[in-house]
């Protein structure tokens, strides 16, 4: 019904046309100010969070071990949606306000801290023992061996599944545009809300979520390749 | 150059060494021989404190251990650096060439100036027959020639005494020669060197003394002519009779 519409009717096929062109740029500012730096930024915290979080959970102090375990739990429990919420709606009625961006960027870094530090503790656990006798027979301190040894190899196995977290939280983030930060999504339901052509701009918003996407997975079959420089096959 | 007296070491209620007693003249080469699970790695292991002794002392390069009591970090990085081990299964880094594994112990460890270690380094490759592979990965080498770069990686930390835990027994047998060949100019040279192995040409070119272990004890020692040719010990004959039958030694 809606697409013979669309091509019986050539004004409205020119409309559409319109709204596609003038609606485009502000969709890619967006993501370019705000989806793309809140995905990045969140990334680069929540692996190092990651990283944190692994080792607590595989160091042999047990408070340590403890800790780690109730964050992934209840960040794995709960969903996201629910989480940013808190951040945002939540805390302030207890006195703690915060930005929609940096509540984003706390909520989506705490988000992929929790999930990839399963994935690199895994990776970890995947590193025959003997590297790490053989990092200390040289005499190498326990953070000597997780820099120069381990992780180097850990962070090898782990290139395929933090690909994977990375492009799911390109596409979460769209979730932000519900705590008012006017991400690329936020954008599209702004513009669809003054002309009501859902479909052309949330179509439009998808387009785009998912060519970044596709470049991504390009970056992660490039840095797969690198690493596999030094593996036998 | 190595003093041991009554080596303990147990796996919570498993006692692997029950008091080993041995002294090593520096220059001497020792082979150790037994049946599996006898506690030969165990014991290796222990000298370079990658397992911690239950009690008894070693002493190494005038560096003395009382494992009796507790260590600190610094203590055990001290005593460690006396030795070097060379592993059965190699355990190269495999995200670093030949050079960089060589170069990991003097430069990121021991701090020493880039250069010169590189130097030396290649100098080690030079001595394992290798100093056209310093820029090749570990997967990019043959068996024989990984363990030749772990040989070379242990020589470059500079230690009084060199370790071997059945360094050819990973090895295809046409790659076992070019790996003793090795071994045996290092004792030519007059590095000190405990090594667990069954390779019987090793032991009899080589070796000053042949012990056998069996069930955490040193049950027999001697040279190699006396152990391998006349043993005293039945269970040192039993042995010998078994892996001589398999032509493994
Ligand atoms: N980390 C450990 N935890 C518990 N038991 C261990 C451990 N390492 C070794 N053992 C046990 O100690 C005993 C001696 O093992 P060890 O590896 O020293 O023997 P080995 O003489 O080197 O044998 P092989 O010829 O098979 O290499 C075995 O019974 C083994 O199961
Ligand atoms: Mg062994």
């Amino acid at each position: 019904m809606y697409l013979n519409s669309i091509f019986s009717n050539p004004e409205r096929l020119e409309r559409l046309g319109d709204i596609a062109q003038s609606s485009f740029l502000p969709l890619i500012e967006a993501a370019v100010q705000f989806t793309l730096p809140l995905s990045v930024i969140s990334f680069i915290l929540g692996l190092f969070l990651a990283v944190v979080t692994a080792l607590a959970r595989i160091s042999t102090v047990r408070v340590l071990q403890w800790i780690a375990r109730v964050y992934v739990s209840i960040i794995r429990g709960t969903p996201l949606l629910v989480q940013l919420f808190i951040l945002f709606y939540g805390l302030p009625t207890v006195g703690v306000t915060i930005d929609p961006f940096p509540a984003a960027v706390i909520g989506f870094s705490l988000n992929v801290g929790a999930y990839a530090s399963e994935v690199i503790r895994a990776a970890i656990l995947s590193i025959p023992k003997g590297q790490w006798e053989a990092a200390d027979t040289i005499g190498m301190s326990y953070s000597q061996t997780l820099r120069r040894v381990i992780l180097p190899q850990a962070s090898r196995v782990s290139v395929p599944p933090l690909s994977n977290t990375f492009i799911s939280l390109v596409k979460d983030t769209s979730l932000a545009a519900l705590i008012l930060v006017t991400e690329m999504f936020r954008v599209a339901q702004q513009i669809a809300a003054t002309n009501y052509e859902f479909l052309l701009l949330y179509g439009q918003a998808a387009l785009i979520y998912w060519i970044i996407c596709f470049l991504l997975s390009l970056v992660q079959g490039r840095l797969e390749n690198r690493f596999d420089r030094y593996v036998s096959r | 150059m190595i003093s041991i007296k009554n080596l303990h070491k147990s796996f919570g209620e498993l006692e692997v060494l029950k008091g080993i007693d041995l002294d090593v003249e520096k220059g001497q080469t020792i082979v150790v021989i037994g049946p599996s699970g006898s506690g030969k790695t165990t014991f290796l292991r222990c000298l370079n404190i990658l397992e911690k002794p239950s009690a008894g002392t070693v002493e190494i390069g005038g560096l003395v251990a009382d494992f009796s009591k507790p260590m600190s970090k610094k203590q055990i990085m001290a005593f460690r650096k006396q030795s070097a081990m060379v592993f059965q299964h190699y355990n190269l880094f495999p995200h670093m060439t030949a050079l960089d594994n060589i170069l990991e112990g003097p430069v990121t460890v021991q701090k020493k100036d880039k250069a010169q270690a590189k130097e030396k380094a290649l100098a080690l490759l030079d001595k394992v027959g290798l100093s056209d592979k310093a820029d090749s990965y570990p997967h990019q080498l043959s068996g024989g020639q990984q363990q030749r770069v772990g040989i070379a990686r242990a020589l470059a930390l500079e230690p009084k005494v060199m370790l071997f835990d059945e360094p050819t027994s990973a090895l295809d047998p046409e790659l076992v020669g070019e790996v003793l060949q090795v071994m045996k100019d290092l004792a030519q040279e007059g590095m000190t060197m405990v090594v667990v192995t069954h390779e019987m040409r090793f032991a009899k070119g080589a070796a000053d003394e042949v012990l056998f272990m069996d069930s955490g004890r040193i049950v027999e020692r001697g040279t190699p002519d006396e152990v391998f040719n006349r043993p005293q010990e039945e269970r040192t004959k039993r042995f010998l009779n078994l892996i001589q039958d398999t032509d493994t030694i």
